[in-house]
């Protein structure tokens, strides 16, 4: 239990070992952890920063998606319409169509019709005048009763 | 090793003189402050130890990998990591050898004092064999293995500190700012003929509390592992006889326990450091 010599050893010793663990241990294992820690940082930055634009790209996908569907449904509703006046417009002309087919037939069996009555009326007036020729036995001039057989082929 | 240490065990007295006595050069000192001897013993042991710390921080300092530490370096890492935090947490603007100055003395604290876990008996007993293999006198070969039960080193660490608490003062304050804190404190006035009244009180008080903090700090480790150290020699005076068992019982009990002291000192040898070196490092007096 006593002061000696010592002293003043180990107060080289550990001046030196202070000097050399600052030199060859402090700082080097300090930098290191600091930029452990500003590494860490970085990471947890980048990894927020990802959440975020992966958020936003959600975000912007689902956007897109709502418009895309929203735009699909207005084109199906246009197709529909579409269709559908097609499909009006197509009924129209068919029943135009037919109306006119229908008219023409009938303006066509119209003059079909009196075509045939002409004919009928002008053989009714030949006709009629050989049968009466048959019965009478003699000629019936056409000439002198062309009055009559007119009034009779209009009656026809 | 039994021949020297059978005949001790018979004088309980002798065996614990003998293990008291430090390995010197220059005999035994002659009084309470003697710079003619030199404990070669712990000496050695200190540079070996420091040696050891040198060259593994140095390793470790070389291969240190940012990314996957292993082994070595996560204890240095997080040893490293709990001091800055320390020193962070009370000095708050320490410059930069105050984290160096703390670690170095938190490991070598705990390295020295971890000396006292190994048994008391086989390292004297292994020089005491060397010496006589050269010739000497086993008997009166002394070898002290732990630094820290002696006060040199705990004075030597004590002294750094006291040294840097002055330097670090008159860094902060300027030179006539620290004496002024020796005039002026503890007790402070406001008539300038009460200051000069009070001013011898308050230099002798300083004074006193200056060199108080250092010697409490080397005698607070030098008594703790000292009385460690004692312990485990009166343990070891149970000797390999019938009272073996207790002895290893007892040993072990006080080998756990003291692991505790021994950690406990260091922090507390570090922690008393750093705030000695913060209060120096105050600008100015508030108060």
């Amino acid at each position: 239990m006593n002061v000696t010599a010592t002293l003043f050893g180990q107060l080289i010793v550990f001046t030196v070992l202070i000097w050399f663990i600052k030199q060859y241990l402090w700082e080097p294992v300090i930098s290191t952890l600091e930029a452990r820690k500003a590494r860490v940082a970085e990471g947890l930055a980048a990894a927020e920063e990802g959440h975020k634009f992966e958020e936003q790209a959600q975000k912007q996908v689902e956007a897109e998606l709502g418009e895309a569907k929203a735009q699909s449904a207005e084109l199906i509703a246009q197709a529909q319409k579409r269709a559908a006046e097609i499909v009006d417009k197509a009924k129209a002309d068919a029943a135009s169509e037919a109306d006119r087919i229908k008219t023409a037939a009938e303006a066509e069996i119209a003059m079909e019709r009196s075509r045939a009555t002409e004919e009928l009326r002008s053989q009714v007036a030949t006709l009629a005048v050989s049968g009466a020729e048959k019965i009478l036995g003699k000629e019936i001039d056409g000439a002198a009763h062309a009055k009559a057989l007119d009034e009779l082929a209009a009656k026809i | 090793m039994s021949e020297g240490n059978a005949p001790a065990i018979s004088s309980p007295v002798e065996y614990i003189q003998h293990h008291l006595q430090n390995g010197s050069i220059g005999g035994k000192p002659e009084s309470l402050v003697d710079f003619s001897v030199f404990f070669w013993d712990i000496f050695a042991v200190t540079v070996i130890l420091a040696g050891l710390l040198a060259f593994v921080s140095w390793k470790v300092g070389q291969n240190l990998d940012p990314d996957k530490p292993t082994g070595i370096q996560n204890v240095l890492e997080s040893i490293v990591e709990f001091v800055n935090q320390q020193v962070q947490d009370i000095f708050p603007d320490a410059d930069e050898w105050i984290g160096p100055l703390a670690i170095t003395i938190f490991i070598m604290v705990i390295l020295m004092n971890t000396m006292d876990i190994i048994p008391v008996d086989l390292f004297p007993s292994l020089v005491a064999g060397v010496a006589s293999i050269f010739g000497a006198d086993p008997h009166h070969v002394y070898f002290k293995l732990v630094p820290t039960t002696n006060l040199d080193t705990t004075f030597a660490l004590a002294l750094m500190v006291f040294i840097l608490v002055m330097f670090y003062n008159i860094k902060s304050k300027g030179l006539l700012g620290y004496l002024k804190v020796f005039v002026t404190h503890p007790f402070s006035a406001e008539k300038t003929w009460v200051k000069i009244i009070l001013a011898p009180a308050n230099v002798m008080m300083t004074i006193i509390e200056e060199l108080a903090k250092p010697i409490s700090m080397g005698l607070r480790l030098f008594g703790n592992m000292f009385a460690g150290e004692l312990l485990f020699l009166l343990i070891a005076l149970l000797g390999v006889g019938w009272a073996m068992p207790g002895q290893i019982v007892l040993g072990s009990l006080w080998s756990i326990f003291h692991i505790m002291v021994i950690i406990l000192q260091a922090y507390i040898f570090m922690l008393l450091t750093v705030i000695f070196l913060g209060l120096a490092s105050q600008k100015a007096e508030d108060h």
